[in-house]
């Protein structure tokens, strides 16, 4: 049987694509940032996964606001980036795996997720760069499996449902009859805020407590309104939702592998964790 | 725009619901379209053709004719679409903040360094 070996939470905004395009990993800016990554490759190293079942929400790639689905799964062999609208260089095609795609699908549905299902399918930013913080030569290692969450417009999937929906993909993922390893990876956030008079709002003290919670108390931030998300992290620190998604796959107990926090790099404080089942 | 309505509670802030969705519809698919070289080099080309091929209203109009990113958002944009907007004119999220907070870009750097508290 599949088995998750771990997950890994990570920021994902366009600038870090810049960034890798311009070898600036080094760069006094952003080495606080990269830095946060060797030690997750050399974790990811050891593990070795097979699969990557990656949480992100889309920003206007894929869906646009003619069709807006709450949650959306991919189940498609490949998987490719494409312009969005930036000139960053798009990243290598990613090789999918339509068969566990539809066993997701199939047991999510049937545990009262009523998702999109995409078998075709273009992945933005959210999904591709962290894919390239964790294997910078882009030669992917690992299948994937897309899970989109709606967190663009209102209204959003409560944290509560995410951590529910995490929990039921663990469950989908450990049905799974072959005998692979799976990470689950969360992207998006930490706070900030891109528009209106409160742009450039960032809560450390949210930030610290959330990335706290993710390890010793999984549920905290399901106390919270989406509403009140978006006041304590900002209109697009609710991406944090797909952090939440992530942390329900993995149980109550875990180990904190690793985990950075940096503010900022473009208007975002930046998060990153690995976190195994303990 | 002070947002401290019940819809609207958080201060400096336009949470992009249904209503914004069904204002800013127009707004958003062009620049939705934005994803496509050949329809940012096609605005650059004719703005006003481009925006009226997308049927944006006189309020967008002028919004995008400012340039004005606070104003975009009153008319109903949404900012995920709004960065591909940005990205015509090579403006960053820096830019942006600048220009929304009424700082210069050098004082926006710094308010959010002085997040590290």
């Amino acid at each position: 049987m599949a088995k998750i070996v771990g997950a890994i939470t990570t920021s994902h905004v366009p600038a870090i694509g810049g960034a890798i395009a311009k070898g600036l990993q080094q760069d006094p800016y952003w080495k606080p940032f990269f830095d946060g990554f060797p030690h997750v490759r050399e974790w990811l190293a050891k593990v070795k996964p097979d699969v990557v079942v990656l949480v992100y929400n889309d920003h206007g790639l894929n869906f646009f606001l003619d069709k807006m689905p709450t949650f959306a799964v991919g189940a498609a062999d490949s998987y490719s980036n494409a312009d969005e609208g930036w000139g960053i260089p798009q990243t290598a095609p990613f090789k999918g795996d339509s068969e566990l795609s539809w066993h997701l699908i199939e047991h999510l549905v049937k545990e009262d997720f009523d998702l999109v299902t995409c078998q075709e399918m273009t992945v933005d930013h959210a999904f591709t760069l962290p894919m390239a913080l964790c294997w910078p030569d882009q030669k992917w290692p690992v299948r994937v499996v897309p899970v989109v969450v709606n967190t663009v417009q209102a209204p959003l999937p409560s944290a509560a449902r995410c951590y529910k929906l995490g929990q039921a993909l663990a469950r989908a993922i450990e049905s799974w009859p072959k005998d692979e390893r799976v990470v689950v990876m969360g992207t998006g956030g930490l706070s900030h805020q891109l528009d209106g008079e409160r742009a450039g709002f960032i809560n450390k003290d949210f930030d610290e407590k959330f990335m706290a919670s993710m390890v010793d108390d999984p549920a905290w931030a399901t106390k919270y309104s989406t509403t009140e998300l978006v006041e304590l992290s900002g209109t697009q620190g609710v991406e944090l939702l797909n952090w939440m998604v992530a942390r329900g796959t993995l149980p109550e107990k875990v180990r904190k592998e690793h985990s950075n926090y940096h503010i900022p790099i473009s208007n975002t404080a930046t998060g990153l964790m690995v976190l195994e089942p303990a | 725009m002070s947002a401290t309505s019940a819809r609207q509670p958080v201060p400096g802030t336009v949470i992009f619901d249904g209503e914004q969705a069904r204002k800013g519809y127009a707004l958003n698919k062009m620049c939705y379209s934005f994803n496509d070289a050949a329809n940012r080099k096609a605005f650059v080309a004719d703005e006003d053709g481009y925006c009226a091929k997308f049927g944006l209203n006189a309020q967008q109009r002028e919004a995008i004719r400012n340039r004005n990113v606070l104003q975009l958002i009153e008319a109903g944009g949404n900012a995920y679409y709004l960065a591909k907007f940005a990205g015509i004119f090579g403006l960053d999220m820096q830019d942006i903040g600048a220009q929304q907070t009424g700082l210069t870009k050098d004082q926006f750097k710094a308010k959010l360094l002085a997040a590290r508290g």
